[in-house]
């Protein structure tokens, strides 16, 4: 088995590290200052100062007023919320318009649409993982509800063009939603110059815990609250504030805004020099993604004739955290939807892997994962029936 | 993340028996690129039919290498005959179990063996049309494949076939394709006696009875033939059933009623039930 304590962790799109100044803020809400921010009483009603606190905090990170900044407890709770509140508030619209590559929360969400009835235009994407800003224009219809996109993909980092999407929509004066969960960070976001309606946001994508997240609502939308209930968060989102994660969560997106730089140089220096390095000693594989437009911290990687789950175990044994989107791995029996919606060709498809780094990790960790790829790939594909047939 | 055993994950981090056999004179196939994972198996095989070296190649996940790793190691020595018997169990058990949305990785191995041993046997290899029906389109399994795994491990439900053998896993499209077969394999498998007579019984409870074995077991086993059957009345020991669909009017029906129906309710319910037609 290999050192849980030591592991090179380059999975972060999938979770990160709890930063740890964001631990150290949250502890006195674990403690002594455990008050409800709704209460009459000074000591509960105190706590509201932390939430207004990590309210700015947040909104200062995407170009926000604190007003609309929506606390949540995850990015599909707030992708979720924004899908019911632009439905439920146009009640007379029935179309919505959505990509292949989504998460799975806003997939969902239009299956679930599709079943009520409504039409839901899925846009497909090129071998890039890009949208046709034409074919957008052209969905785009008197009853179309809602425009929902991300702004940059999980598995392959590759990041829509937000700004001119939102103008094609506004254009029309359709509402947008954008999936901002990777992004948030790593890409510069400034919502006083960016006219989309809403926005979601994860906490743990950007070392805060997991089970906080965010929705921004453009002040003068209309809003229909998904989570019916307490007057908190203006009425907006029932349930007793999570004011330990709040305040974590507003830490993060200080220490985010604080370091974003950092993860545009240093922390993209070291995904190239990952990517180059893997290219260079390992034949016949290829990069999933839009190198031109992608973000700083990802690289997904195909290596033709071995399987995405088997080199996620070899790596495992050297305590290499990474992700996949082979069948095995996807939960179904089918390689990822986004690789597929790309166009990658099964023999590359089911030996993704995507590495995910961040600013806690380091060149020597760099040098370690080239040092011990080429020889797993190379002792997988020993024993692959189709290597063979690989090119050389 | 999978739960897979220690044997598991020793065969899959030192495989036994991996890469090219140079001088195998019988070679089994399974699986393709497309599904994700495929075995080669290589056989040596004397001419008395005995096993003498075996290898594989694969390409697939850690239960797939470690799969061919066990299967190899199980055929090796053996006679082509004895390992004609082998099923995908033997392989999961030599592992200690696999994951259940994994087991199809052992049957994976199980198919190539029988590849290995068609292609031993000179026949051609297996085409879709001569085994049955295609159901999966996604994976390519017919009804006969099916019906085949559904046995050898005791199937019931679709969900259950797709962690076999993948059928159903991509579009989902003939889930309920499956579901009828193993519906219709279940109702002529069913044991004839489940339920023992009571030795005295009143009318109601002959009646709830007949009722009973009638709808779960007599029913079923005429709806294979697209028939079925209408229970009028019951008058002391005498059963009064009306026969329809494609029972009605076929000639063989008295038969059916005699040899099936009457047979049935007096071995379940009461030696001295007489049954006729409305």
């Amino acid at each position: 088995m290999a050192d849980l304590t030591n592991v090179i962790y380059f999975d972060n799109n999938a979770t990160s590290a709890v930063a740890p100044e964001v631990l150290e803020a949250m502890l006195p809400a674990f403690g002594p200052l455990y008050g409800n921010p709704s209460s009459m009483h000074t000591f509960g009603g105190q706590m509201g100062r932390w939430l207004n606190t990590a309210r700015e905090q947040v909104g200062q990170l995407i170009g926000a007023s604190p007003e609309e900044v929506i606390f949540t407890s995850c990015g599909s709770e707030s992708d979720n919320a924004a899908w019911y509140s632009a439905t439920e508030t146009q009640p007379e619209k029935r179309h919505v318009i959505t990509t292949k590559v989504e998460h799975s929360a806003v997939l969902a969400y239009g299956h679930y649409l599709e079943d009520k009835g409504y039409d839901v235009t899925w846009l497909g994407v090129d071998e890039k993982g890009q949208i046709d800003l034409n074919e957008l224009e052209q969905a785009i219809r008197p009853d179309t509800a809602l425009v929902s996109m991300m702004y940059a993909n999980n598995e392959t980092g590759t990041i829509f063009p937000i700004d001119k999407v939102a103008q094609i929509v506004k254009s029309h004066g359709v509402q947008l939603h954008v999936d901002a969960v990777q992004a948030v960070g790593k890409e510069i976001i400034d919502l006083k110059n960016l006219p989309i309606d809403y926005l979601a946001m994860s906490g743990h994508k950007l070392h805060a815990p997991k089970g906080i997240g965010v929705l921004y609502v453009r002040r003068g939308t209309r809003f229909r609250p998904f989570l019916k209930g307490g007057h908190q968060e203006r009425g907006r989102r029932a349930g007793t504030e999570n004011v330990p994660y709040i305040i974590g969560m507003g830490k993060a997106c200080e220490l985010a805004g604080a370091n974003i730089q950092e993860e545009r140089t240093s922390v993209a220096a070291m995904r190239d020099r990952l990517q180059a390095g893997l290219l260079a000693a390992i034949p016949n594989c290829k990069i999933n993604g839009d190198e031109s437009s992608r973000l700083p911290n990802t690289v997904n990687i195909s290596f033709e004739a071995v399987e995405g789950e088997a080199l996620l175990l070899q790596m495992d044994q050297y305590g290499i955290c990474a992700s996949s989107g082979s069948a095995c791995t996807s939960g179904s029996l089918e390689p990822s939807h986004v690789l597929r919606a790309m166009g990658v060709p099964f023999t590359y498809a089911h030996g993704s892997v995507r590495f995910s780094l961040c600013r806690y990790n380091t060149e020597a960790e760099v040098d370690r994962v080239l040092e011990v790829m080429p020889k797993i790939v190379h002792n997988l594909r020993e024993i692959s029936p189709f290597a063979a047939f690989l090119k050389k | 993340m999978w739960e897979y055993t220690d044997t598991v994950r020793d065969h899959f981090l030192n495989p036994r028996n991996a890469g090219v056999l140079e001088d195998a004179n019988v070679i089994g196939e399974a699986g393709s690129l497309a599904c994700g994972d495929a075995l080669k198996l290589m056989l040596k095989v004397t001419p008395e039919g005995v096993i003498e070296d075996a290898k594989f190649q694969t390409f697939g996940c850690a239960s797939a290498i470690a799969s061919s790793s066990a299967l190899t190691e199980l055929i090796k020595g053996k006679t082509m005959e004895e390992a004609a018997k082998m099923t995908n169990k033997e392989i999961a058990d030599y592992l200690g179990g696999l994951p259940k949305e994994k087991m199809h990785c052992s049957v994976m191995g199980e198919e190539a063996l029988e590849d290995a041993i068609r292609r031993w046997k000179g026949l051609p290899p297996k085409k879709h049309d001569e085994e049955g029906r295609l159901v999966c389109k996604c994976f390519g399994v017919t009804d006969l494949q099916i019906i085949k795994v559904a046995q050898e491990n005791g199937l019931t439900t679709a969900d259950e076939v797709t962690n076999f053998i993948k059928a159903g896993g991509a579009c989902g499209a003939c889930k309920d394709d499956i579901q009828t077969i193993l519906d219709k394999l279940r109702a002529i498998e069913k044991p004839m006696v489940e339920i023992k007579p009571a030795p005295r019984m009143t009318n109601v409870q002959r009646m709830q009875k007949v009722m009973t074995i009638l709808s779960q077991d007599i029913a079923p086993r005429l709806a294979l033939d697209g028939g079925s059957i209408e229970l009028i009345d019951v008058d002391g020991t005498t059963v009064v059933v009306a026969l329809r669909g494609a029972c009605s009017g076929c000639h063989a029906s008295q038969l059916t009623l005699k040899n099936l129906v009457e047979k049935t309710l007096r071995e379940q319910v009461d030696p001295a039930i007489n049954v006729v037609e409305a």
